[in-house]
Parts: C-alpha cells; structure tokens; sequence
C-alpha cells in the first residue's frame, strides 16, 4: 500500500466516541492488548478490532508483538501536527492570554 | 517489551537516505531538534551524544546497531537530570522503512522500569521533534522554533 494516512482519514477517526475512549484508555495505560481494551468497552471483541483497525490506517495508534500478543500503542504524533495545522496557528497572543488567564483562576477556585 | 515504552510512527515524504543523513548529521539536527547536535560516529559500539549549542551534554551514551539507511538503535542515559539519569540506560530504536513516496519513521523509546519518569520526559519532545523533522525535509522550515513545556 503506497498511500500514507492523510488528514480525512485522521479526522474520520476522531470523529467517533468509542474510538476517542480507545485512545483515552491507551493515553491512560499504553501498551495494552486487545483483551484488556475490550474489558473497557461495552462492545464485542469484533467491533473493538474494527474500531482499533481504522486507528491504525489514521497513524494514531501503533502495534508491536509481545510473543504472541499484539500491544497497541498511542502513536500521538498526527495529534501534534494537528494541533499545529488547526490550532497553533489559529492562536492569536491575546487569545493565549486569555486562555491562561482562565487557567490561572480556575487553578485557584480547586 | 520493556516496562515502559513509547512508540511514535510518522510518514515523511522523502528518501531514507535523507532522513538517515537527518537523524545523523549534527548540522542537520540542530535545525529541526530544538538546537541540539546528535554526534556520533554512528558504528557499533562507538559512543553518543545529545548536545546543546553551548556544548553541554544532555544525554548520551552508544550506538547498538547501525544499519543505514534502515535502522538506528542508541543506549541512551539522560545526564543533566539527576532524578532521570538514576533510572540508567534506556533503548531508543529508529526504523526506517520505504512507502512509495515517502519513508515511514517509528521510533520506539523504552526502559526496563514501571513507571518511568525518563519515558514521560521523552514522549514531551518526541512529537515535537518528530514533527518539526517532518516539517524540515518536507518544507525546508520547522514548525515550532522554541520547545514550550505545558508544565
């Protein structure tokens, strides 16, 4: 397959819940096999791989064999350089400032 | 697989002969990797470092295997953080694979601890660098100039 992951595809997987907690739980604990990421989900094991499949083709998670155990990892780097596509550059300083400021007081509210 | 471990893929369009000259060439790293040279003479067995453009060094250790331009595998100890060079010598391996027209990086960093303090540390500039790699062969600029801790 000589097409990369582009940036539909990215999105597409953002797009969806179930695939945001399965990057949450992994975010939480890298490193898990698929048995221990269906015990967090209410979904059967197909749905899990199907969902863990189309991560993979988006570049947002990564998978190393253990034995004979396949470890998924949270692979973050399309979530940097989106970040740096949609979000940095659309930062102006005041907004930053802004959003620190609201930072700094929510931080004292806690 | 060791205890802790980070693994990060990105896609660059480009040759694995130039991203291998990249990884590889201190001249080049300084450009995309926050200002600091990676010096080795990249053999087996010879020794690593991670410079700053001052001179200080900020991790080093030695090259396990060198095999250009597909794979790159360093022992690497952080030395400027006491609590993080106590955890000793991690595992960084460089994997360079061809994908039509570009080359698929995966760096896979990892240390035999739980929990390790050193591997939280890296997975904040890996991206970053990774991304600012990325930027540089593809575009001929970085994108983040300055390394911005969130905390």
């Amino acid at each position: 397959m000589a097409k990369h992951p582009d940036t539909d595809l990215l999105f597409k997987a953002l797009a969806d819940p179930s695939r945001r907690k399965l990057l949450d739980l992994l975010h939480a604990h890298d490193g898990r096999t698929l048995t221990e990421l269906c015990n967090h989900l209410d979904m059967t094991r197909q749905a899990v791989t199907q969902h863990l499949e189309l991560l993979e083709a988006a570049n947002l998670v990564a998978t190393l064999r253990r034995g004979r155990e396949k470890l998924h990892f949270l692979n973050p780097v399309p979530l940097q350089e989106i970040y740096e596509r949609w979000i940095a550059k659309f930062e102006k300083p005041r907004l930053k400032a802004l959003s620190e400021l609201k930072e700094r007081l929510e931080k004292t509210d806690s | 697989m060791a205890r802790s471990t980070c693994v990060y893929v990105t896609y660059i369009r480009t040759t694995p002969e130039k991203l291998w000259s990249a990884l590889t060439d201190p001249k080049f790293t300084e450009q995309y990797w926050f200002g600091m040279r990676s010096e080795s003479p990249w053999k087996a067995g010879s020794p690593w470092k991670l410079v700053t453009g001052a001179g200080e060094v900020l991790d080093s250790g030695e090259i396990v295997e060198s095999d250009p331009p597909r794979r790159l595998v360093i022992r690497w100890q952080n030395q400027w953080n006491p609590e993080l060079k106590a955890e000793g010598v991690s595992l960084c391996t460089m994997e360079l694979e061809p994908h039509g027209t570009a080359v698929k990086l995966t760096v896979t960093h990892s240390i035999e601890r739980d929990g390790s303090k050193f591997i939280v540390s890296v997975s904040g500039g890996w991206p970053k660098v990774i991304s600012n790699l990325k930027s540089l062969l593809e575009t001929g600029s970085v994108v983040l100039q300055d390394y911005e801790r969130k905390h």
